[in-house]
């Protein structure tokens, strides 16, 4: 199974709790501003991410979520 | 696609109005999970504060009424006494709790009534830009003690979770921090428990979290995050004082 | 109907029983203890709630979150008891949450003293709590209209959503009179479109005197001031006694105005042409009544009062503008005023009379 990380653009407000949190280190603020003038965060490499949560427990705004789905019916 | 995880139900959907890196984020966050894992969102009331947290009334998706500043405690006895089969919960600041409410919260929790508090203790008044607050630290600057707290003429960090705890009739009193994932899963778990607490009917919860103030401690989130570790909690032991 | 011998605090609180109020809290202060102890026995075997807050700050916030869940719910104090509930008052108006609160007014400011008084007029009419809204006031002057009073305030309350003050005094809430009981109702207030009992198959709701968006509380506060405007036009209570052939008309409330009314008989066997004019509603006040004098032969309105300063006297002014001479007559420190005084008081203001 791999994962899809969901990030809600408008919600995130840069503040970069997830970046450092994120053991895979797969989070980064992007340059790219939402309405509400926040620089977003990205990630980088989807496949790295193991689903771990630890982004979505320190987020506070929830702008984290999280979607497992089957590689080869993606395919 | 199924999912692992999404923003709770018991929030809007929309922005917050905190200031980035604010906690206060994560403790609602942390209250709407656990409402929606409880499945009491059609039948949950919180009664918000005066203070940054007022703002509650545009970011939590359940029923809500804004007390006075300091009331929230005795709304909520009035509320939960009339209509006990709801779930009703306070969520107060430093400020609203310690400060201006501190007789309606010890006579709420003396008297054991059946609801939850979720007290945020950032040590700062946060809404009204900076002030001193009963949970300030020693020698901690604010808009209103420029030099730092005094304890002479400012006295002490107040303990609320120590003091709730010295009452007969509440059965859980804990503190927890919202600094890191380790934590904040500690503090959703405290959360849950006070909630469970009130769905049996066994009386008073009172949950108090460490959080931080960035725009007013003038640090950036992530220092603040610091900010808690090295200075808070030496000074607010993270435990829970009693539970049944 | 039920009739009982009852002290008039008692009877408000049964009255209050009577009406469907289902939720009490308070605070001890004299003269209204009798009223939480006496809800602290009845309500239990009503299904209701008694609770005694840690103070009249918190008491009336209780009642504020019992409104909310649905259940009509009082409280009740004395003169400095209002002081801290000003800020319930004030929130409640403000997020048009219904309830009625009886004040047992006492004499004087600050702790003042435990006799009654009528000092609580202004407070009660003008602003018992800050930021400019309005209230009912009805000021009972014997036990019976005090039931009758309480039991009516609560359908004013829920037909608002606004708190009601119920003005009553030491003496009217320490003395026993034999009363009629209205009907128990128990149908609990129908507040369908308002009541918070959870956001279940509708949207949240939320109860809040801070609104937002300055445009909506705006609107909110128009929609305050026409309900304000509408009590003017349909609710204003009074009577009056002998006015035809008036020359001299005191103007009393409450306590103040069943001694006067004694006054009148003695003055009036004496051939001193005086009528009265007794506000019940003394928010919103009777302007009416004056206007209805004729000003060719009333030419003294006297206000007579349980408190000095006066101050039912500028409303008095207000009403009577310069169609007359305007005075008032009062007693502080907690005196019940007697009929020889007020007699005395109305004989001096009687041409060439030289008594």
């Amino acid at each position: 199974m791999a994962t899809h990380v969901a990030i809600d653009r408008d919600l995130c407000k840069s503040c970069g709790y997830c970046v450092d949190a994120c053991p895979q280190q797969q989070l980064r603020i992007g340059k790219a501003l939402n309405a509400a003038g926040y620089r977003v965060v990205e990630v980088l490499d989807e496949r790295e991410c193991t689903a771990c949560k630890t982004c979505t427990v320190v987020c506070p705004e929830a702008a984290i979520g999280l979607e497992s789905f089957d590689l080869l019916e993606a395919a | 696609m199924n999912m692992i995880y999404h923003k709770p139900e018991a929030l809007e959907g929309h922005i917050s109005s905190y200031c980035p890196g604010c906690l206060h984020g994560v403790a609602h966050r942390l209250v709407a999970e656990v409402i929606d894992e409880l499945g009491i969102r059609e039948r949950t009331l919180a009664v918000l504060p005066i203070g940054c947290a007022t703002l509650g009334t545009n970011y939590f998706n359940v029923d809500l009424v804004v007390s006075n500043h300091g009331r929230a405690p005795a709304v909520a006895t009035g509320y939960k006494r009339s209509r006990p089969e709801n779930i009703v919960f306070t969520y107060q600041g430093d400020g609203d709790l310690a400060s201006i409410g501190l007789g309606e919260i010890l006579h709420a929790a003396n008297r054991g009534e059946n609801f939850t508090t979720i007290f945020i203790n950032n040590g700062i008044y946060g809404m009204t830009g900076g002030q001193l607050a009963p949970t300030s630290l020693v020698g901690q600057k604010a808009t209103t003690a420029p030099d730092g707290r005094d304890p002479k003429t400012m006295g002490y960090p107040l303990h609320m979770a120590e003091l709730i705890a010295q009452l007969e009739a509440p059965v859980f009193v804990a503190r927890f921090s919202l600094h890191r994932a380790a934590y904040i899963l500690k503090a959703k778990a405290g959360i849950r428990k006070a909630f469970e607490n009130q769905i049996a009917g066994r009386g008073f919860s009172f949950v108090e979290l460490l959080s931080n103030c960035p725009t007013n401690w003038g640090l950036s989130p992530a220092e603040s995050l610091d900010h808690i570790r090295e200075k808070m909690i030496p000074v607010f032991p993270l435990k829970t004082f009693k539970t049944i | 109907m039920d009739r009982a011998f009852l002290k008039g605090n008692e009877a408000i609180a049964e009255a209050a029983v009577r009406a469907g109020c289902r939720f009490f809290a308070g605070y001890p202060i004299t003269p209204q203890n009798e009223i939480p102890e006496y809800f602290s026995r009845r309500m239990p075997a009503v299904g209701g709630v008694f609770v005694q807050g840690e103070s009249e700050l918190a008491s009336i916030a209780m009642v504020m979150g019992a409104s909310c869940a649905g259940r009509r719910a009082m409280t009740s104090s004395s003169s400095p008891g209002m002081s801290l509930k000003a800020e319930g008052i004030s929130t409640m108006a403000g997020a048009a949450v219904p309830t009625v609160i009886v004040d047992v007014a006492r004499t004087g400011a600050g702790t003042g003293h435990i006799y009654p008084g009528q000092n609580q007029y202004a407070m009660a009419t003008k602003a018992p709590g800050h930021g400019g809204f309005k209230v009912m006031v009805f000021a009972p002057s014997t036990v019976q209209e005090a039931v009758d009073l309480t039991y009516a305030a609560f359908d004013y309350a829920d037909r608002d959503r606004n708190p009601v003050i119920v003005l009553a005094d030491g003496l009217i809430g320490g003395m026993m009179e034999a009363v009629e009981l209205p009907p128990m109702r128990d149908d609990g207030p129908d507040r369908r479109d308002w009541v918070l009992d959870g956001a279940k198959g509708r949207p949240k709701r939320v109860v809040s005197s801070i609104i937002w968006d300055g445009a909506e509380l705006e609107a909110f506060q128009e929609s305050r001031a026409a309900i304000y405007r509408r009590w003017a036009a349909n609710d204003v209570r009074f009577e009056t006694r002998e006015l035809d052939d008036a020359e001299i008309v005191v103007v009393a409330y409450g306590t103040a105005a069943r001694v006067a009314g004694t006054a009148l008989k003695t003055l009036r066997a004496e051939g001193i042409k005086v009528g009265m004019i007794r506000p019940i509603t003394v928010s919103p006040y009777p302007f009416a009544a004056f206007d209805a004098l004729d000003y060719r032969r009333v030419r003294h309105v006297l206000s007579v009062e349980m408190c000095v300063p006066a101050l039912m006297v500028e409303d008095v002014e207000r009403a009577v503008g310069r169609r007359a001479t305007v005075s008032s007559f009062g007693r502080g420190g907690g005196h019940v005023l007697s009929p020889a005084e007020v007699a005395a008081a109305v004989r001096r203001l009687v041409p060439g009379d030289a008594s």
